[in-house]
């Protein structure tokens, strides 16, 4: 099911607009949802930013404006790297809306990819407000350099694209059972401890950081986050986004062996 | 394969589904040894369809119509057989073989609940690389003849179940696929929406000359649009050929409605000449077998008053009926 570069800009165009369409629906949504988004590493700045001067001002390197640095970047990543829950594949084969994607003359990675591009448009714009916000509150200290700032959005853009593989990936687990729950959860788990979400890596037990090491997580968090803040060199940022991209490289290989299986054993029960 | 617009050979579908006795022991015991069974959903079915014929697929539920049109569709994988739709084999989900059809099945939805439904069609024009002002052409067109206008720019989620299918009808058809399989368009909804949707599907043949493979539980659709029909129980095929062979073949009785003269006041007794199904003063309808009808009617018209007489087919639900009462029938 080959395209042409064009016809794939069209459906991610298509597919992209619509998610914006949907966004713009649900005002009270999108600002719980900014709540819930600011939440989250508010209560880890906090409690790491009281560590951090409980123990005379620093943690594994990092001073509380450091750390402040470092969440107000996650805030800007999660966005980015924000993507289908797997678990969307469960309602999708349940409510018969798998079987109708399956019809159409295109993978549906290809329409969920725009989709999931589309949704960070309106995402940033809410995003930043709340930004601004959190920098009145907490003062964050980042001293990126221009080519930082440069080469963020690449580090950005990876990391979303292999979150959204790994997730999509992830999914394909409901083709085969409908109890999958457990199965996520891990997976989410073990995200929050290797990916630099919960925490910076530094902060970690070394046995974590060397996990870290070979797992993909800290591609989708801990990496591009860093890579703003201005303490990476530009030889570390190239090895860094060559890894997220050989990452990416791999689970999309993986995918596609992985797709040919789940479709096969598809049988559209409960369609 | 064959310039036919759809050939079924011999097809199977076997599902293997978990089985175990009820109650906690049972379940228990389930956890360490699964026991399953074959389920025969589709049991060696062979038709052909030509192109622009439109034929109604009938059966209860559970005997194997949708499982028939997922295989076809390209959606489920045979257990066994051949199958060619539009000169492709549908498991292989080739592009161009997508391209050419559409599935559309009562109340599952496909667009996008939360915006309009015209805007979901623009990204179906992207997907099917549609372009433009052929689009914009079909989508006006289709939309005028479901009188969608306005509905089209509320969000899906506001509309009724009726309208809902029918913006559903106009997504599926927008590529104006060559092969519709069409599981339940009608399901649920309301007589004047059935009466729309019927008229669209028609429209939609005659003028793309498209084939149309048809499910559904109201025979008023199958009546209005099937001239054949194909009748499949437990998976096996019953009956394929035309509405009308359908009902001489499997309505073993006539139905005489009788309108008498003034009787002043006598009741004759019916019973002798037949099942009586309802008795007025001066009206009587009566079920007789179909080898005794000419009889009956000839001494119905010797004894009685009588000023009309009509002699009529059972019902399409009651011959259906009788279809399905009748498991081991070979076509």
């Amino acid at each position: 099911m080959s395209l042409s570069s064009t016809s794939l800009l069209r459906i991610y165009t298509a597919a992209g607009r619509m998610a914006v369409m949907e966004q713009l629906q649900y005002r009270a949504a999108n600002l719980m949802f900014m709540v819930h988004l600011v939440i989250e590493p508010v209560i880890y700045l906090v409690v790491w930013s009281a560590v951090a001067e409980a123990q005379g001002g620093q943690v594994a390197g990092y001073t509380a404006a450091q750390f402040a640095g470092y969440y107000m970047v996650w805030t800007l990543v999660r966005q980015f790297n924000l993507s289908l829950s797997p678990n969307s594949f469960h309602w999708r084969i349940k409510e018969g809306r798998l079987a109708g994607e399956l019809l159409r003359p295109i993978h549906p990675i290809q329409t969920d990819f725009g989709y999931w591009l589309g949704f960070k448009v309106p995402q940033t714009l809410y995003w930043l407000p709340v930004a601004a916000l959190l920098w009145l509150a907490f003062r964050p200290e980042l001293s990126p350099e221009p080519w930082h700032v440069l080469a963020f959005p690449v580090a950005l853009m990876l990391a979303f694209l292999l979150r959204f593989l790994l997730l999509w990936g992830l999914g394909l687990v409901c083709f085969w059972t409908e109890r999958v729950d457990g199965v996520f959860e891990s997976y989410f788990a073990a995200e929050l401890i290797f990916s630099g979400r919960l925490v910076p890596l530094e902060v970690m037990p070394a046995w974590v950081q060397n996990a870290a090491a070979w797992l993909p997580f800290q591609w989708t968090f801990y990496f591009p986050i860093e890579s703003l803040l201005g303490r990476m060199s530009a030889s570390q940022f190239v090895s860094g986004a060559l890894t997220q991209a050989a990452w990416v490289a791999g689970i999309f290989l993986l995918l596609q062996l992985l797709w040919k299986q789940a479709v096969q054993h598809f049988t559209a029960v409960g369609t | 394969m064959s310039s036919h617009s759809i050939v079924v050979k011999e097809l199977r579908k076997t599902y293997k589904v978990p089985e175990r006795e009820a109650g906690l022991k049972a379940a228990i015991k389930s956890l360490v040894a699964r026991k399953t069974k074959d389920v025969h959903a589709v049991d060696g079915i062979s038709f052909q369809i030509e192109p622009g014929e439109i034929v109604g697929f009938l059966g209860p539920n559970g005997a194997g119509k949708t499982t028939t049109l997922k295989m076809l569709s390209g959606l489920l994988y045979p257990t066994a057989g051949e199958l060619s739709v539009a000169g492709h084999v549908p498991q292989k989900r080739q592009r161009e073989f997508l391209q050419q059809i559409t599935l559309v099945m009562g109340q599952r939805s496909q667009l996008n609940w939360d915006i309009p439904a015209i805007d979901s069609y623009d990204l179906y024009r992207a997907i099917y690389g549609i372009p433009q002002e052929q689009f914009k052409q079909a989508r006006d067109e289709m939309i005028e003849i479901m009188q969608l206008k306005e509905l089209v720019k509320k969000p899906v989620r506001n509309l009724s179940l009726g309208e809902r299918m029918k913006a559903e009808m106009v997504g599926a058809l927008l590529h104006q696929p060559n092969v519709l399989f069409l599981d339940e368009p009608t399901i649920g909804l309301d007589v004047t929406m059935q009466r729309r949707i019927r008229a669209f599907i028609q429209e939609y043949n005659q003028r793309y000359n498209a084939t149309v493979l048809l499910t559904s539980h109201y025979m008023a659709d199958v009546q209005a649009l099937c001239k054949r029909v194909i009748v499949i129980h437990h998976g096996k095929l019953l009956f394929d050929g035309e509405l009308t062979a359908l009902v001489e073949r499997f309505s073993a009785m006539k139905t005489l409605v009788l309108t008498m003269s003034d009787m002043n006041g006598k009741t004759p007794d019916m019973a002798k000449y037949g099942t009586v199904v309802t008795q007025e003063p001066n009206r009587v309808v009566l079920r007789v077998a179909k080898s005794d009808a000419p009889q009956v009617t000839a001494r119905l018209l010797a004894d009685l008053p009588v000023t009309d007489l009509t002699v009529d087919d059972p019902p399409i639900e009651e011959v259906i009926e009788s279809v399905f009462d009748t498991p081991e029938e070979k076509p």
